[in-house]
């Protein structure tokens, strides 16, 4: 193992963690600001995967592809709050489970009617493809730009809710939504428009995702687990919560895929080492959840400590 | 109001009988998966054995078709269902071996006839194998032992290989080990269901393998291919048909040209019945078949060859009509062994791009008359 294989392998985390990030502030915020759990949230994913590449199939530009991507979760999202959201604020989480995993089902077969039961292509932009030399080791292109986007989005989402005043209306939501609204905030459209940045997010994250995945009916619920698992660990509603969170479980599960087997092979035979090891990475960022709520139950930055 | 229904069905089927002299067709249950991520394999499945039914021309067979989700407990309450509501005495149609092995034992243990279009579990190929399960596939090991045949003969002598860790992963790794005779540079077992392969792709990068061996069926493999043109990492692949199927090269890109898979079939197979298979389903579906239709389209020729020859109320008799397998294959030549499992060739198929459409074709020959080694621990003659 070389220093260069490691620095690598940090990349790879960091990359997968911020992906994760755009996944779970759409999902902490909505849960934060309007207290629902949103399950359909790896759905809006797909939907931004599947409009990316079925516009990017049809025109050729990946950047279209991109914003017709994003454009379609946002739109979907604020459909599906104005009307089956908005019913469900008032009920307990149970129902809100129960309705969002209505809307997954209803979503998946939907995209599959729309788009064909078979996956679809989506290539990277040709100003993206490559590797460039990161000194130690080639690098994707590609990822490197996965890098930088997820960061930008992070840096946008601080400044938008911490520098303007749609921000702090989306605090102050948070705090108190019954003040907010006798102040003359119009908090259905703030409402809307939170969930459909969140579903835009989403959408973001599909699309950015879609070019080097399978873009398929269905590749929303795994990330959906994770991105749950982040924001239970960076504390619901927390956006610099999910960044943490999704920064940790991004670099432990890549760390642990890689280094996991290799500790195992210093006493067992390769073939098992191998088995026992990724049986145990696919674990550990459980563990790490587990282990976190033991330590701190509401999570690393609880919201309404 | 269940009975009236069924006296009233009862009275109809009576009505419809006493008009026509021949037989009554045979329901056959077409248990596969048409939604979810899976469901382009089913749809393939489905459509190929339609398709097969309507070229024949034949009444013989009533078809019924549902979709399990990729879930065993669906596919078992479905299988029930069609037994005992439908009427069903031949089952067929499951991709996945999780699924069969959930099926098939109870189902074959009620004198139902179950034929596998695809998933050809070890279990049932040796001491759990039984005389009314006939797999028209292939045994799952054997797909991979054909990879790892024609590793050698590519000259490959380090390979680094890697699969799902699951029981058709292990049984993969299994496989191709069997028959590669050079040394492993790795070995490794990815998540099932794994979209990120960043991880693996830079383990790659610095085992020194020169070659690798993959199974990653599905999603999983174009989410890899993807990222591994990405890479910059620039070894050959090989792997079995499932990774590179019909199904997902459009997906994959031109990031799958030049990949060497093995399968027992290939679009471009130059027997009359293959011709015939492939040109009717693109004029009928508008896209080539994978190997999961051609697999599916023997099944229902084979299904059919049987019930002309003999009579399904005489179990022994339909049942040695069906080792008989006297059917046209889209594989050319096809026949059973003692366990009820295919004894056929493995090619090895390369990817390429004809008139702007990506697909296989034949480019050598791994094994000759192949049978899976479970064969011996089968109890049938």
């Amino acid at each position: 193992m070389t220093a260069a294989l490691l620095f690598e392998q940090f990349l790879n985390g960091l990359q997968f963690g911020l992906m994760l990030f755009l996944m779970s502030a759409g999902l902490t915020l909505v849960f934060g600001v309007m207290g629902l759990i949103n399950l359909a949230h790896g759905s809006l994913f797909m939907i931004g995967a599947f409009f990316c590449a079925a516009a990017a199939g049809l025109t050729g530009n990946f950047w279209l592809g991109l914003a017709a991507g994003m454009a379609a979760a946002a739109a979907a999202g604020a459909l599906i709050e104005v009307t089956v959201m908005r019913r469900l604020y008032t009920r307990d989480h149970l129902d809100q489970v129960l309705a969002t995993f209505a809307l997954i089902l209803i979503l998946s077969e939907g995209t599959k009617i729309l788009f064909g039961p078979f996956p679809l292509y989506l290539d990277v932009p040709p100003l993206l493809t490559g590797t460039v030399n990161l000194g130690l080791t080639p690098y994707p292109l590609y990822r490197l730009a996965l890098i930088v986007a997820g960061l930008g989005v992070a840096l946008g989402l601080w400044l938008l809710i911490g520098r303007t005043r749609l921000g702090i209306r989306i605090r102050a939501g948070e705090n108190d939504r019954e003040m907010i609204a006798a102040l003359g905030v119009n908090i259905r459209a703030l409402y809307t428009f939170v969930f459909a940045l969140g579903a835009a997010l989403a959408g973001l994250a599909g699309a950015l995702v879609g070019a080097v995945q399978s873009v398929q009916v269905g590749m929303g619920e795994p990330v959906l687990i994770l991105a749950f698992v982040v924001i239970v660990i960076g504390g619901i509603g927390s956006i610099r919560g999910a960044m943490v969170g999704a920064l940790l479980v991004g670099v432990i599960d890549t760390m642990g895929r890689f280094l996991l087997p290799q500790v195992f092979a210093l006493f067992l035979d390769p073939s098992k080492a191998s088995g026992a090891g990724a049986a145990l990475a696919s674990m550990l960022v459980y563990l790490l959840m587990a282990l976190i709520l033991v330590i701190r139950p509401k999570g690393l930055f609880p919201v309404h400590a | 109001m269940m009975f009236r229904k069924n006296a009233l069905a009862c009275a109809s089927a009576l009505a419809l009988t006493a008009g026509v002299a021949q037989a009554d067709p045979v329901t056959v249950g077409l248990i596969t998966t048409l939604s979810g991520g899976g469901a382009g394999l089913g749809v393939d499945v489905r459509d190929a054995f339609e398709l097969a039914l309507q070229m024949n021309g034949s009444d013989a067979i009533r078809l019924v078709v549902e979709d399990d989700g990729q879930r065993p407990e669906a596919a078992v309450q479905i299988a029930d269902r069609m037994i005992q509501s439908e009427g069903a005495q031949i089952l067929t149609g499951i991709i996945w071996s999780n699924l069969a092995m959930a099926v098939v034992p109870a189902v074959t243990a009620q004198d139902v006839i179950y034929v596998s279009p695809n998933a050809g579990p070890s279990a049932l190929a040796g001491a759990g194998c039984t005389p009314n399960y006939f797999n028209a596939a292939y045994q799952n090991d054997t797909m991979h032992e054909a990879a790892g045949q024609y590793a050698n003969t590519l000259g490959y002598q380090n390979a680094f290989i890697m699969a799902p860790n699951y029981p058709a992963g292990v049984d993969a790794l299994t496989g191709f080990k069997r028959y590669f005779q050079g040394t492993l540079a790795g070995e490794v077992y990815t998540q099932l269901g794994q979209t990120d392969f960043a991880a693996e792709i830079a383990q790659i990068r610095a085992s020194g393998a020169d070659s690798i061996f993959i199974f990653e069926p599905g999603g999983m493999g174009i989410s890899f291919m993807r990222q591994y043109a990405q890479s910059g990492v620039d070894l050959p692949i090989i792997s079995a048909a499932f990774t590179f199927s019909q199904d997902v090269l459009p997906a994959v890109g031109d990031a799958a040209l030049g990949v060497i898979n093995t399968a027992e079939w290939s679009p471009d197979m130059d027997n009359d019945a293959n011709v015939a298979f492939v040109a009717a389903f693109q004029e009928a579906y508008g896209r080539l078949p994978s190997v999961y239709a051609a697999q599916s389209f023997d099944t229902a020729n084979l299904i059919l060859s049987a019930l002309a020859a003999a009579d399904i109320s005489d179990l022994d008799a339909f049942r040695a009509a069906m080792r008989a397998a006297d059917f046209d294959s889209v594989r050319g030549s096809f026949r059973f062994g003692n366990n009820q499992h295919p004894i056929q060739n493995y090619y090895a198929r390369e990817v390429v791009s004809v008139d702007g459409v990506l697909t296989n074709r034949i480019v050598g020959t791994a094994f000759e008359d192949h049978q899976d080694v479970y064969a011996a621990d089968c109890a049938m003659e």
